[in-house]
């Protein structure tokens, strides 16, 4: 479990992060959605410890993160996975050499090892026989899931995502939402993901966090987002006429 | 002021990449990779380059000579004191600068604006370690070899454009490039070499590493590079001058 203690984060003047509090649960999709400038991406990178907070603290199953020692870190680190917003793969290396590459930095394993392994994952989130594609030859949703395949190639306790579906079609969108859902179930991780894709609010919800200005102004789950009453929770993610209908729909039905 | 902050951050960077590599596997596959990238992929221009300047500084002072008073031996003299003192080092390096500063500056600028460099640190790779050191290892090794090849080929491109022009005779510029043999010369040019060295891979890197944006910084990015690179070169040679040959 991730558990987030008023959490202030500013770049020279300007606050971003106001004092958030939450918990993050394993086994569980854990979504941050919000406006853009909202915060998320600086509440996400604090979380993964690109940011150092000014005030408030994280914890990791107890662990503090900035009370760790740099042995603590270090093993810390490899308990995080984390899929970028336009996957980050290492352009100059294969598919299979970007999946490989924590095993060859972290673990003393041989090159049969880490291939076996390297072909599980991959196996696992649907990509065989890309091998040893280069990044710029894979599709948008494919390069995703080399990046979710690199994520978890360590058995990570924790996964970081943020916007894993921007820039996807909705059909692939889905497909990329499902994977982690299941991988987060399959390996009970805890996963937390930024977006502000209202499918993925809608589909994989099962904790959300709604940021506003550098604040958190509701949490609840895909079921609750239906019957809050929250105005800015409404203005943001009932924003677009179908979604207003949906809402309509779901409301008269538990009405 | 803003100078200042970017020298403390450059070298705040200096002292993150000179740690001990974090896996020497990988490390020494990227110095192979950086020593192919930054080393035998410039090794066809400075050839080409020194050549024909060498044979352009032996026909201008050929040209610049030319009384009876002064035998012809002096011109090649002349050629190989410039070639070894200025052009290969300093010249050569700048060069350099242009060529592999610019690649430097925009492969990990890349990397910065596409996250790849966040990926690491998340991964808990020191990163500026991972990407920088290799680079610095690779110059400091490769250029001196890189520039003694300038120094070859640049006195022969003299001693052939004097043949093919007729303007003196392979003899008298053999005699000349024998003249006054001090091996110290060498000594400070490998000096110069190594220090350049050194801002051609460690400055474009720190310019790469902290830039912030899109493709136009990353584009302005490496044009700064080249220019401060360039301008710590000539300082650096003024400064290296003055201390070893005065």
């Amino acid at each position: 479990m991730i558990e987030v203690k008023d959490l202030h984060k500013g770049f020279g003047n300007v606050e971003v992060l106001k004092g958030i509090s939450t918990k993050f649960y394993p086994g569980k999709t854990n979504l941050i959605i919000g406006q853009s400038g909202s915060g998320k991406t600086v509440f996400l990178k604090s979380l993964v410890g690109l940011h150092t907070p000014e005030k408030g603290t994280i914890s990791f199953d107890g662990r503090i993160n900035t009370k760790f020692t740099e042995a603590e870190k270090q093993q810390w680190r490899q308990e995080i996975g984390m899929v970028f917003q336009g996957s980050a793969l290492f352009d100059s290396q294969t598919v299979e050499e970007n999946v490989m590459f924590p095993l060859k930095m972290f673990t003393r394993k041989s090159q049969e090892e880490m291939l076996d392994r390297v072909n599980v994952v991959l196996q696992r989130v649907n990509l065989e026989n890309s091998n040893q594609k280069l990044p710029v030859e894979l599709s948008g949703g494919m390069q995703k899931r080399v990046a979710i395949a690199r994520a978890i190639v360590m058995n990570p306790k924790y996964l970081f995502c943020d916007e894993p579906n921007s820039g996807l079609d909705p059909q692939t969108a889905i497909v990329i939402d499902k994977l982690i859902q299941e991988i987060t179930d399959e390996y009970q991780i805890t996963t937390v993901i930024n977006t502000h894709d209202m499918n993925s609010v809608m589909e994989i919800g099962e904790k959300i966090v709604f940021l506003s200005k550098g604040k958190k102004a509701w949490e609840g789950s895909s079921e609750t987002i239906f019957s809050t009453e929250n105005e800015a929770v409404v203005d943001f993610v009932y924003s677009s006429n179908l979604l207003k209908k949906v809402r309509e729909v779901h409301l008269s039905k538990t009405n | 002021m803003v100078y200042l902050e970017h020298l403390g951050k450059y070298f705040l960077m200096l002292s993150r990449v000179f740690k001990k590599p974090q896996r020497q596997k990988l490390f020494y596959q990227a110095l192979m990779k950086e020593m192919e990238d930054l080393g035998l992929k410039s090794i066809g221009i400075i050839m080409f380059i020194s050549f024909f300047i060498g044979g352009v500084i032996a026909l201008q002072t050929a040209l610049n000579l030319d009384s009876p008073f002064i035998p012809d031996s002096l011109i090649g003299f002349a050629a190989k004191r410039s070639i070894i003192l200025e052009f290969a080092p300093t010249f050569c390096c700048i060069i350099l600068a242009g060529k592999v500063g610019s690649y430097i500056t925009s492969s990990i600028g890349t990397m910065r604006v596409t996250e790849q460099i966040d990926a690491l640190d998340v991964m808990g790779i020191n990163s500026i370690n991972h990407l920088i050191l290799p680079k610095v290892i690779a110059t400091l090794f490769f250029y001196p070899f890189l520039i003694l090849l300038a120094m070859c080929l640049g006195i022969f491109g003299g001693w052939l454009a004097g043949v093919l022009s007729g303007l003196f005779t392979g003899t008298d510029y053999i005699a000349g490039i024998q003249m006054e043999f001090k091996p110290f010369l060498i000594v400070y040019a490998m000096i110069k070499t190594l220090v350049f060295s050194f801002l051609i891979a460690t400055v474009p890197s720190y310019h790469g590493y902290y830039v912030k944006g899109g493709s136009i910084a990353v584009g302005r990015a490496s044009t700064q590079s080249v220019v401060w690179t360039t301008i710590l070169i000539v300082v650096a040679n003024y400064i290296l001058t003055q201390l070893l040959l005065t």
